[in-house]
């Protein structure tokens, strides 16, 4: 099908477009040079903007947890509710959930709001065929899933032994093996040593057994991902999640990327970063330190954060991180369960209500708005809410609106508790996001972090994933934020692959996305030594046989394998 | 008052009818009536199909009793949502008889089946007969039950009846199931006959039992009490008083046993 996007405003941060009216090509699937008219449907977008499909980079979409997320949250499915319906002769699911929907409504919702690309940050590997599963079970958009291994036992044992490059080779191996596309780190050490029943709070603590550091462990497996020339960077969620005071470990961990580089990306993404830049003494005395971890990601140049913002909407929180989320349901005293995973991770997954009432959560939501509007560098910021940790995907307009109107942060804080007014600086705040630092961070920033140059911009030989909006710059009027809202929300037309897949926010459309997954190829002898302790200890701790456990690409939907050959390791020191 | 009168022909799967309500009924005619939305298995049919539908009717719901005649095990959700108004049921209800109603007065003449009343919030829920489980509790998954309202049942209910309640107040004239009141915060629930397990993790609200029957024993014995007033009500004999449920943080819950 051929397409031609006449007239819009065209935002694409990748190539320097900043809102010049220009015509957009699209043939077989691909942004292309200009060609005519006559056979191409001609859609105007006249007064409308025009910018690549948007894409985020962690949204707890598929996997173990997410799974028992759903089951946990019968009442959750109440709330929210589509119904299936026919369109243009083709048959759309219906489906339900607030905070975790299910998957065929997760892809309608994501390409109602001119997403193209989600990734699940968080694939347990023994989990791996249960995740791909879920995963291919979600139409329209591109997925790909991050792998933990920051309390894998292989990880462990190797970067203690001080064996990096069998940990590289490992890390190449695992990925391969359960299709994954980053290395994932979640509480490192913590979630071993919550198997013991504790957690590690600093970055010098020690895990039981395997007496390595949780600093150790993101430093070697920082060095294993630009060992092995990985297109993302380490993806870490960094330990003590949700604590009160907990900023000053997430500046020390930002500090432990120095010195590490890479030309086309960072080395290092603090993920969920409003999570981790909490001050004061005690609930009591909860206060936004925004300001300073804002202040440490301007200096270092090599690190970067998606925000994790908190809509203030009921939600469920699932996390790799299993002691954390015991802590917290001992605080609601709401539901909660673990989801041990034998020698890879242990997961919790308990309900949160964030209310605007609330003093703890109204100082959260500022946080995550601090924490973007403070950092000068959109490129490396990038639009999340971990969902549906910080609160559901389907509330990124309204974030997007937060960001681009101080009026509307303004009247919103109005019906909130006070504490937001003196425990953090948000009301001081001015800065207005435009339209094109918005295609940054919803598009631009997070392609580059993925290290994916199909993605994210409309250049010639870009897969056309396209998202119009109604909106018109010449009138944009940022007090009017509904507006914004509102247009975010439905998208004019989202074209994912070529196709139109969304009109006038209603999805019209519907096939499978591509699922990306890493392949490394590192030097065979290294592998077989490898090879050797996988053979030793899969037979003596593992549940399953080593010969089931890799996942096979009849699982995943239009497999795209990013390939990287390293003729030798070369250990970085 | 106006009274509508909906005779029930029989069905023979389960019929959805949430539509039986005053609050839908109010304001128009028998005919649009009889063409409201029911789902029969996963079929969409019209009220009229399984019900005849006589009397006059009333622009206000308040003014307005809906009467329904039949053997009603098979039809659920009669008065859903319903907030003013009356509802008179000649007969046995199906599940869901009045969840989440937030005022006016459903009487139920025979019994009622599962997960009826859940998540009231105000109104009346009378019941002549009998109740199945889950009586006034919260839906699946939720942890806030019954809030505000009053539930009467002259027989006895099954199991885990005003499962997380957070107000209001429930009567049972006869035997509760187990775990009555279970994860308690609030309100009252007063059971004539036994009652087994009732208040298990409890942290707030009154149990009376007016039975002799032993307490869960994670509930703490803090003296004895006569002639007692819960909740407007008075109850006259001496009562065990008992703290609970200690299984719990914070335990509040004050259950009243007969002795």
């Amino acid at each position: 099908m051929k397409i031609i996007l006449k007239n819009g405003y065209v935002y694409d941060p990748i190539n320097n477009i900043n809102g010049e009216v220009m015509d957009i090509f699209i043939k077989d699937g691909k942004i292309v040079n200009e060609f005519r008219e006559k056979d191409a449907k001609v859609i105007d977008c006249k007064g409308k903007v025009v910018m690549p499909g948007a894409i985020d980079i962690h949204s707890h979409i598929a996997g173990g947890k997410v799974n028992t997320g759903r089951i946990l949250r019968p009442e959750d499915h109440r709330r929210f509710v589509i119904a299936r319906k026919f369109k243009n002769g083709k048959f759309f699911r219906s489906g339900a959930g607030f905070s975790v929907p299910s998957t065929r409504i997760t892809g309608y919702l994501y390409a109602k709001m001119g997403y193209t690309m989600a990734f699940t940050p968080a694939l347990p590997p023994l989990m791996a065929r249960h995740t791909h599963e879920e995963l291919s079970s979600i139409p329209i958009i591109d997925k790909g899933a991050l792998t933990l291994m920051g309390n894998n036992w292989f990880v462990m044992k190797y970067l203690k032994a001080g064996e990096i490059e069998k940990c590289a080779a490992f890390a190449a191996w695992l990925l391969k093996a359960v299709k994954g596309y980053a290395i994932k780190v979640v509480n490192p050490g913590g979630g071993e040593a919550w198997g013991w029943g504790k957690n590690v709070t600093s970055l010098e603590d020690r895990v039981p057994y395997f007496d390595i550091t949780p600093k150790e462990i993101i430093e070697g497996l920082m060095k294993v991902n630009e060992m092995l020339k990985l297109p993302h960077s380490e993806h870490l969620h960094t330990i003590n999640l949700g604590r009160v005071g907990n900023y000053e470990t997430t500046i020390k961990t930002m500090k432990l990327a120095r010195g590490l580089e890479n030309r086309d990306r960072h080395v290092l993404q603090i993920t969920h970063a409003q999570f981790h830049s909490y001050g004061g003494e005690s609930w009591k005395s909860f206060e936004s330190k925004a300001y300073e971890v804002a202040k440490a990601v301007n200096k270092m140049k090599n690190v970067a954060i998606d925000v994790g913002f908190v809509t203030l909407d009921p939600t469920t929180t699932m996390t790799a991180d299993g002691p954390m989320e015991y802590y917290l349901s001992s605080l609601t005293h709401l539901k909660w369960t673990n989801k041990d995973i034998e020698l890879e991770t242990a997961p919790g997954v308990t309900p949160y209500n964030y209310s605007p009432k609330s003093a703890v959560s109204s100082v959260q939501w500022a946080v995550g708005l601090e924490l973007a509007l403070l950092v000068e560098d959109p490129w490396r910021v990038m639009l999340t809410t971990d969902h549906p940790n910080g609160g559901p995907f389907i509330r990124y307009p309204r974030i997007i609106a937060w960001l681009m109107s101080r009026k509307y942060r303004e009247d919103f804080m109005k019906n909130m508790n006070k504490a937001v007014e003196k425990r953090a600086i948000i009301s001081s705040l001015d800065r207005e996001y435009d339209l094109y630092e918005i295609a940054i961070i919803t598009r631009a920033s997070q392609a580059r972090a993925l290290g994916l140059k199909e993605k994210g911009h409309l250049g010639v030989g870009a897969d056309a994933d396209v998202a119009v909006y109604d909106i018109n710059p010449e009138e944009l009027n940022t007090a009017e934020y509904e507006k914004i809202e509102r247009a975010f929300s439905n998208a004019y037309l989202t074209i994912k692959s070529g196709e139109i897949v969304v009109k006038e926010g209603e999805v019209v459309n519907e096939f499978y996305g591509k699922t990306y997954y890493v392949d490394v190829e590192v030097e065979e002898e290294l592998m077989q030594e490898v090879e050797r302790d996988l053979d030793y200890y899969f037979k003596r701790y593992y549940s399953v046989n080593l010969a089931n456990y890799p996942v096979s690409l009849d699982y995943l939907t239009n497999p795209t394998k990013i390939e990287r050959k390293i003729e030798r390791v070369k250990v970085i020191k | 008052m106006k009274e509508i009168f909906l005779k029930f022909k029989g069905s023979k799967t389960v019929l959805e009818a949430e539509v039986i309500n005053p609050n839908v009924f109010a304001g128009k005619k028998l005919s649009e009536i009889e063409n409201l939305t029911v789902y029969h298995g996963n079929r969409r049919a019209k009220l009229g199909e399984f019900f005849d539908v006589e009397g006059s009717t009333s622009e206000d719901a308040r003014e307005l009793r809906i009467v329904v005649e039949g053997d009603l095990e098979k039809v659920k959700r009669i008065g859903e949502n319903m907030s003013e108004g009356e509802i008179l049921i000649k007969g046995n209800a199906g599940m869901h008889t009045g969840d989440f109603m937030s005022g006016g007065r459903i009487v139920v003449e025979g019994n009622v089946a599962s997960f009826c009343a859940t998540e009231m919030k105000g109104g009346e829920f009378i019941v002549k007969g009998d109740a199945g489980d889950y009586l006034g509790s919260a839906y699946r998954g939720n942890w806030i039950g019954m809030q505000g309202g009053l539930i009467v049942v002259e027989g006895n209910v099954g199991r885990e009846s005003c499962a997380h309640m957070s107000g209001g107040k429930a009567i049972i004239r006869g035997t509760a199931g187990d775990f009555a009141g279970v994860h308690m915060r609030k309100g009252t629930i007063i059971i004539e006959g036994k009652a087994n397990r009732a208040g298990a993790q409890m942290i707030g609200g009154t149990i009376v039992i007016l039975t002799n029957v032993d307490p869960l024993p994670s509930f703490e014995l803090v003296g004895e009490e006569s002639d007692i007033e819960v909740d407007g009500e008075r109850f006259s004999g001496t009562f065990l008083k008992y703290i609970g449920d200690k299984a719990e943080l914070r335990a509040k819950g004050t259950l009243y046993i007969r002795k």
